[in-house]
């Protein structure tokens, strides 16, 4: 069974380690908050300018100064801080922020990433996503393996306009966990129920597969 | 003291013209000059170049402006939640540049501080470089980008004096700093506008030397573009 959106975000919250500073995207990246270990020490920072954020308010509670990246009404938590945006982008640009998890629409096998423009079509700009990739060293990008018509979303070459380049390390799809390596896209895991020959057909950028490869664990 | 304080919002948009660049804070409808965009649509000004790291929504916040035609252009880092905006930007009617996010901050940081450009990774090998010198410092390419050149700077803040010292609140705060003395003349609003002396100087964001007017914002709506809540138990 490929995952669902929950458990995409599930398997990454286990990527995420004890005096972690976190950056997540929008969609999947922001449910990780969700699923990350309650006994581990984890700052949540958002672009908008927010380090330490908490769990969305009590229905009343919502303040219009106090939101994340997505515009969605939030709270912070004890030891929590607000800042501007260059200090933000500080705290990005100068790789203070430890993991960074975004979505995608492309990945290449090389790492380059395309997430902010379908030219002539949709146009909504890149937000904080370029900063991101081109200074954070732990990216994790959560995406769907294939688009709504099947067809791969891990290539040999993105096709889409880039965000970044050579900048993705590791990649948590509904079907598998990759790691981008100089060689090609190597299969870590693969989701409950999936086959290896089913994860090759999704993907059409280079799969290098080594002996056994085993389901997830959560 | 120097005093900043104007009467209010007539006063402080006294100059402004059509043509004019003008930086805008916020993020999302979070920290928008509501007053001064409310008073730019009744000036009725156009061809304005706008840098705001949002368009706004489409009747709120930059958005009102669009809809009456009067943005020639926009630099922004993402403009997603407005249709009349990508109506316009995709018939061409309207000049868009869309840059990173950490970059339009940086560029109004630059212009606030004297920098004439800055070196930035954000963008390499993206369509954003394209036609930008770029430069190799310790192994790494880094794209370079200049300082804007703004006349006119809207800024919000939560708390201001007469002297142009200001406080900010939440994520309210966002890119409002950064644009404060990053124009010719920085327009404060503020929602609470206290006697001088009652800030205390240790607490102050921005010092009033980078700004030119202060007045106090007539109404707030802040309105909330996702309200995201939990029920309780």
């Amino acid at each position: 069974m490929a995952l669902d959106k929950n458990q995409i975000a599930q398997r990454i919250a286990k990527e995420v380690q004890n005096g972690y500073y976190v950056n997540l995207g929008i969609g999947i990246p922001t449910l990780v908050a969700n699923y990350v270990r309650d006994d581990i020490e984890v700052e949540f920072q958002s672009e908008n300018g927010v380090l330490g954020m908490g769990p969305f308010p009590y229905d009343g509670e919502e303040d219009a100064d106090i939101i994340n990246a997505g515009k969605q009404t939030i709270t912070t938590l004890p030891g929590a801080s607000f800042f501007d945006s260059a200090t933000s982008f500080s705290m990005i640009r100068g790789k203070h922020v430890d993991l960074t998890i975004l979505g995608a629409m492309e990945v290449a096998e090389n790492g380059d990433i395309a997430n902010w423009k379908i030219p002539g079509k949709m146009v909504k700009g890149m937000g904080g996503a370029m900063d991101l990739v081109a200074s954070a060293e732990n990216i994790i990008v959560a995406m769907m393996h294939t688009n709504r018509a099947g067809a791969s979303k891990l290539l040999k070459k993105c096709s889409l306009p880039l965000t970044g380049v050579g900048c993705v390390k590791k990649i948590v799809s509904n079907l598998a966990v990759l790691e981008v390596t100089p060689d090609g896209f190597k299969l870590l895991e693969r989701a409950p129920g999936v086959t290896v020959e089913e994860i090759q057909a999704a993907t059409e950028g280079t799969l290098l597969v080594e002996g056994d490869i085993p389901e997830m664990q959560f | 003291m120097i005093t900043k304080k104007v009467a209010g919002v007539d006063a402080a948009l006294e100059g402004v013209t059509s043509g004019m660049t003008m930086m805008l804070g916020g993020f999302g409808l979070s920290g928008i000059p509501e007053n001064a965009i409310a008073k730019l649509v009744e000036l009725n000004v156009d061809n304005l170049t706008c840098i705001s790291n949002n368009a706004g929504v489409d009747d709120f916040g930059l958005g009102l402006l669009l809809q009456k035609k009067q943005v020639k252009k926009m630099i922004s880092s993402y403009v997603g939640e407005n249709a009349e905006f990508e109506r316009q930007m995709l018939s061409g009617e309207l000049d868009v540049e869309l840059i990173p996010q950490g970059t339009l901050a940086e560029r109004c940081r630059a212009a606030q501080a004297g920098f004439p450009a800055i070196y930035t990774p954000a963008g390499y090998g993206t369509e954003v470089a394209e036609g930008k010198e770029t430069r190799e410092f310790d192994g790494k390419m880094y794209v370079l980008e200049h300082a804007f050149k703004a006349d006119f700077a809207f800024v919000k803040a939560w708390k201001g004096d007469a002297a142009g010292n200001l406080i900010f609140k939440g994520t309210a705060r966002n890119f409002n700093p950064n644009m404060c003395g990053a124009a010719t003349i920085t327009v404060a609003e503020v929602e609470e506008l206290v006697p001088v002396g009652e800030l205390d100087p240790n607490q102050i964001h921005i010092p009033g030397i980078f700004v030119q007017r202060i007045f106090k914002g007539e109404r707030y709506e802040k309105r909330i573009e996702q309200r995201t809540v939990r029920t309780r138990d």
